[in-house]
Order: C-alpha cells, then structure tokens, then sequence
C-alpha cells in the first residue's frame, strides 16, 4: 500500500483561514442564519476579467486550489477531484430564471456555459494548463469523501501527487427553497450558540477547501490520509458497528483514536446520531466539532479535513472546538465522523506524522 | 491474467427502446428515435427535434409503482428502470450477498422539477416535495434504495462525460479490490433548461444531426439512462456467471483549453484514447470499432476526427457515432454507448452511423453508414465534455 499525505491546504471559509494563526485569533462563532465566505483577495490569485465572470464557488475552487498546490509546492497535479454536492448553484439559478421570466427567449450562454457541475474542476485545470485526469462528486453530504475515496486510489495506483478539493456556493434561488423545506434555522434561536439552537434546520454556509495530496512525506506534512468509507442510506443504529469495523479495517480499536472531529450541526432532528456517538461508543474519547464555525453545506466535511490536518501538525486542540474535555499527550490517529439529514454518513482516518 | 472488469449484466431505456432488446432491434434497423419535442412543455415544442423517450412521467410513475406522494425527478425514474434491468440482467437476487456500490451520473438531477415549479412552489405546498430532489445525488439515491444498496453511493457530474467516469470509477473500485460488485452508468432527463441552454449555444441541430458528415449544423438533445452491473473475478467464479465483456481499458484526461469548446487538435481526446489503450495493454490496431463520440457539432466532430488521426495515424479503425439515433444524451451518453459497444462484441456487428453523406475535407474520415458484421475483439467508446472532460472506455470481448 503506498501512503498518502497530506502536504499543502487551502481553505476560502466562512472565517478568515488565509491563515491558521489568524484563525485561530479571529475565529468566532456564526450567529446568523445565512453565512458567506470571508472574502480572499481574488486578485491575488485570479486576472480581473475572470473574477467578473466567476461565480463565487468557482474563485473560491481557484483560490484555496492554488493556495494548497503552492504550499506542497505542486506546479502541475497529476489529478484534480472535485466535491460539491449543489454545483454552480449560482448561475444554474440565474439561467433558470432567464429562461422563467423570459419565456425562453433572448437568452445568453454565459450563465449556461458556467452552470455544470464540473466548472470548478475545469477552470482549476484551465488555469493550470493541467491535462490530467478530472472529475466532479455530486453526492451530497458525501461529495468530498468520494473524492478522497477516487484519490486514495490514485496514489495506490502509482500517481504521485492529487488536488482534491470539497466545494459549495450560496446561490439565492436555491437558499430560498431550502427555508422553505425547513432546512435552515431561524437566525433567532442562534442567540445561545449552535448546539444550544434546539431548532430544526442548520446554519447554512459556503466554502472551498483543497488538498494537495502525495505519494511522499515532506517538510510541510501536515498528516497521513489512512482511509475513507461511505455509507449512503444505513440505520442509525447501524453507525457503531460501521464505526469499529472501519477502525478495525484499519487495524485500530476505539481507544487507540486520540480524536473524533464530528460533524454536528444543530439540527434539533438529527443531532442525536452525533450524540448517541459521543454518550456511548466515543465517551472517552477526544471530541471537537467545526459547524458552528463553517456553517453547514454538502462539503462542509471539508473544512472538517482542514480543521483536522492542522491539528495533526500542531498538536494542539484549541478550546473553541472542543465537546468535551479528555485531554491527550499526543494526537496521533484522528477520526473524521459526518452525515447530513441522517444520511450520506462517512468515516476518515488521519494519523499524524 | 484477467482481461479487464467482468460485466455481467446491462440495462437501458431510450428514444430508441425501453430494454436492450429494444436498442438493439432499433440499431440493427436503423429505426432512429427523433422527432420534434412531444412531451415537455416549452415554446421550442413541436419545433426542435429531440429524442424523447415515449413514457410520460405517470407512465413511468405507475410502471415503477411509485406512491402518489413520491418525489422522483424523471432521471431517477428512467435511472430505475435502466438499472433494475441490469441488475435482472445479472441475475442477481440477493444484492448484499456480496459488497455492492452503486456509482450513477446525471447533469440535469432534477432540474425537469425544478423549472416546472419554479415560482408555484412558494405559493403552493404541494410540489414543494421536489425541492429535496433537485440535486445531482437525489437520482442516485432512489436508485440504490430502489435496489437495497446502502453503502457505496456516488455521483459523478463532468457534463457529457459524466457516466464514463461513474463506469471507470466502479472498474477501478474492483480492481483495488474495495468493492465486489459495483452498478455503474447514468440517466439525464430532457428539459427546458438544457434544451434552451444549448440552444443559446447554437449547438442544436435545427434537422436530424449528421455525425462527422462535412455539413453538420449541430446535435439532437435526448434523454436515456443505462446502467452495467461490474463484478469481481472472485464473484464471477463463485457464481458462475456469464460474462457479457469486459471494461479493459480506461482514462480521462482534459483538455484544458475552454470550458465548453475543444481544442481543434483535439488534445485531450487524444491523451484520453492513448491513457486508455496503454491500461488496456493493447496497441491501436487491435481496437475493432470506435463508437465515436460524435456529437455532430462543428466543433466536436472536427476535433475528435483530429484526435482519432492523432492515435490511429492513417488506419482509423471503423468508427461510428451512434447519436443520429439517440441524441446526445448527456451525462448518459457514454452509458448507453457501453452497452452498444458489449452489443457490438456479442452480435458481431458495427452499428451505422446515420444521415452521413459527404467527409469533412480536412480529415477525410468516413464513418461506417451500414450494418456491418465484423468480428469484434476490442471497442473503443469516447465521450467529451464541458469543462474539458474527455474520457475513453475500451470494452474486449468475453
């Protein structure tokens, strides 16, 4: 089996993480109900007239990419995979629109043309020159983790070195239908913080997180990916024994994990599954949560990934993630638990280096 | 040493036919399935030509014997169909006797809803249920609950190459020996926003399209789903299967040169064919049959054309593109196209690339325009998309 690191980041969040130390200095808890991403310098990163015609996920795609491939010092990928479980909310919206309240007629391309799910993945490989292998995940909650899945298999395959990245926008049209369907919370039952929201519903944000990914441990090393499994549609009750099988997969046990970095998000409904994990199964176990710093979207998980490689390669748990308090001398085998809505469930194990 | 990923088992619905069967009995007397949009209700009704499956949405609804408050985007319910059928195919009664993963590829998901209800259903509560289906992963889902799988489930979108990738992904899967059993393929629904998407690109064919044919004007829309049920050599064994071919040979690689056009050198189709016969472990000349993915633009006939020189030199293997028949169908398309290629191998024959007359001078390239029978070892299938995607997949005989 070759071995996978984890050796350049980039993250455009709701936060500013240009940088962890600024993050971890100006992190705060979102108190409103609709979060967008704290906006990078797209002109560091992007010529002018491509950020006009960008929409936001996709200059986020590009930026956290470029961010993550300079970092692990990667000119050239050998492949770039995509998450994102809306797309290109933002001008498939706009085209429906046009062609709603224009009754079909006197429509232009542009909206269309940046509309498929795979722009992100193209127009990081348009910039880039990058002729290599490229795909987009489109499955929900699990959007990212396939990706990770598709990129383990890569580097188990020979390739050196993988972009992966989890990617969602805010388009207007679709935020809309999701308040109507009840997805995402009232802003006043943020008042207490998100685990205390008892509401349905989450805090619903955007983001782009990407991964350089290698073959080989180098001085920027943020971590080794162990390995990544998807469960689409199980029992809750089914998620224990999913849980030590993958770690027994792995060759570990419940209390060889120094970490769990779950995916709770607030919503009243289905919270329980994360609780049920952390009273019983995980009780002594390391507990940190992200959401109420990311808000929630399909490739949240993501900003979970980023969350957790810097704590890999810091060694240090900052109180404002944390559920509990079990301390622990050294954070070696980290496990990465999330699903959405009760469904779409998947386990990553990171092991520091 | 094993000849690729088996495939044991096949399933397709489109504006050619309801089953395998059907396809092949509409491809082998080059019966084509476009007429003039019938079904959706847009102003390009009765005046673009598409290749519309005959089902209505409650035909489907009742032969999938779907309750009345049931959600189903029409991709999921011809994706149901298609897959059942291979699942059927494969004569597979107990899908969790072994690791089983589903891997489905949609571009349009449930955008046929969405637009339907685009401003009612803030009024209106009852087609406020759609909401929840308009995702690309929404399909997927009712298609692996359709068949009881629960675990591996994923969705690949890379526009028009879309179910290469879901096919390459499940092969992959197998041969890294993650997953025993995987079903693989895509379904895209017609609807007004690809149809008026592509119309503003001024892609779409305003007659039947005429793949490589030096006077194409541009393609035909359709919608399918078709689906391959892939299993392990150890699966195969254990149970005796028949093994209808086997996935060979795979890569994807982009283009990198805009996001809807391709380059005129066709590049990336180019690396995408060479990727894929060097994991096949066969030189160009033993591929057979090319199913071409002829759309029948200007622009991707040209390019393709260019790209098959660029692997094939001047001995093109013969090729067709078997869109006049179906459409483009999308994230479908390199889908239905595996199983015309299993249905090359098995019946010996190359199926016509209709309403060709006249090559495009600069390449020359003249494409198969009868019935032909042949003996086929190796096919190989290109599907090209937005974004740069370009995917090749080489099906070899059982």
């Amino acid at each position: 089996m070759a071995h996978c690191y984890i050796n350049g980041v980039g993250c455009v969040s709701t936060q500013d993480t240009s940088d962890y130390k600024i993050f971890l200095e100006t992190q705060h808890e979102l108190t409103e109900n609709i979060v967008r991403v704290h906006k990078p310098n797209y002109r560091d990163f992007i010529k002018p007239a491509m950020i006009r015609r960008m929409a936001n996920g996709v200059k986020n795609g590009v930026v956290a990419s470029a961010i993550a491939l300079k970092e692990a010092n990667i000119k050239m990928p050998e492949a770039i995979i995509t998450g994102t479980g809306m797309g290109c909310t933002i001008d498939s919206g706009k085209f429906l629109k046009n062609i709603i309240d224009n009754k079909e007629q006197f429509l232009t391309p542009t909206a269309f043309i940046q509309s498929t799910h795979n722009t992100v993945g193209g127009q990081i490989a348009l910039g880039l020159q990058c002729k290599a292998y490229n795909v987009t995940y489109v499955h929900k909650a699990t959007s990212f983790e396939a990706s990770l899945v598709d990129a383990l298999l890569m580097i188990n395959d020979n390739e050196t070195n993988i972009l992966v990245g989890g990617v969602d926008e805010i388009g207007d049209y679709s935020v809309r239908l999701h308040q109507l369907i009840g997805l995402v919370k009232n802003q006043e039952t943020l008042s207490n913080g998100l685990l205390q929201s008892n509401s349905k519903g989450v805090v619903y944000g955007e983001g782009a997180q990407f991964f350089a990914l290698e073959n080989q441990k180098k001085e920027t090393t943020y971590a080794e990916l162990i390995d990544v499994e998807i469960y689409d549609n199980i029992d809750e009750s089914e998620i224990h024994n999913k849980l030590l099988q993958f770690l027994k997969t792995n060759g570990l046990a419940i209390a060889d994990v120094d970490l769990v970095v779950l995916g709770n998000n607030g919503d009243v409904k289905f919270d329980f599954i994360y609780n049920n994990l952390q009273d019983n199964l995980l009780k002594s176990t390391q507990q940190i949560y992200y959401k109420h710093l990311s808000g929630e979207y399909h490739t949240a998980s993501s900003f979970g990934l980023w969350i957790a490689a810097q704590i890999c390669k810091i060694q240090e748990i900052p109180k404002f993630l944390k559920l509990n308090n079990k301390e622990v001398a050294t954070i070696k085998n980290v496990l990465l638990y999330n699903q959405y809505l009760g469904e779409n469930h998947s386990f990553t194990l990171l092991r520091s280096c | 040493m094993s000849k690729g990923v088996a495939v044991t088992g096949m399933g397709i619905i489109s504006s050619i036919g309801n089953n395998v069967e059907e396809n092949y009995q509409s491809l082998i007397s080059k019966k084509q399935g476009i007429s003039k949009i019938k079904k959706i209700q847009t102003i390009h009704k009765n005046v673009i030509k598409v290749g519309e499956i005959n089902y209505t949405n409650e035909a489907l609804i009742e032969l999938l014997k779907l309750s009345d408050s049931n959600n189903y985007s029409r991709t999921a319910m011809l994706g149901e169909i298609a897959a059942k059928e291979a699942v059927k195919n494969a004569n597979i009664t107990d899908i969790n006797k072994y690791k089983t993963g589903l891997i489905s590829a949609t571009s349009v998901g449930g955008m046929d809803m969405t637009e339907r209800y685009f401003y009612s259903q803030f009024e209106e509560t009852k087609n406020r249920k759609y909401i929840a289906s308009h995702d690309a992963g929404d399909s997927s889902k009712k298609i692996a609950k359709s068949l009881g799988i629960t675990d591996f489930v994923s969705t690949i979108s890379t526009a028009c190459s879309s179910s290469a990738n879901a096919i390459m992904l499940g092969a992959r899967l197998i041969r890294a020996g993650k997953i025993d059993r995987v079903i693989v393929g895509g379904s895209d629904c017609l609807s007004k926003f690809t149809i008026n998407g592509f119309k503003t690109l001024m892609i779409l064919s305003e007659t039947d399209c005429k793949p490589f044919d030096a006077n194409r004007t541009g393609l035909n829309l359709g919608e399918a789903a078709a689906f391959l049920v892939l299993e392990s050599d150890e699966v195969v064994k254990k149970e005796n299967k028949k093994v209808l071919a086997y996935v060979s040979g795979y890569a994807n690689a982009n283009d990198a040169y805009h996001q809807t056009a391709s380059s005129e050198n066709g590049e990336g189709a180019t690396l995408a064919m060479q990727k894929a016969l060097k994991v096949a472990k066969i030189n160009p000349k033993a591929i057979d049959y090319v199913n071409a993915h002829g759309t029948a633009t200007p622009n991707n006939d040209q390019s393709e054309s260019r790209a098959l020189i660029n692997v094939f030199g001047t001995k093109v293997p013969d090729f067709s593109s078997t869109k006049a028949y179906t459409g483009h169908t999308l994230a479908a398309a390199a889908a239905i196209e595996a199983v015309y290629a299993i249905l090359a191998i098995q019946h010996k024959v190359i199926f016509p690339n209709l309403n060709f007359e006249t090559p495009i001078a600069e390449t020359a390239l003249v494409p198969k325009t009868e019935v032909t029978k042949k003996e086929i070892q190796h096919v190989l299938s290109n599907s090209f998309g937005f974004g740069g995607n370009c995917s090749t997949l080489i099906f070899s005989k059982a």
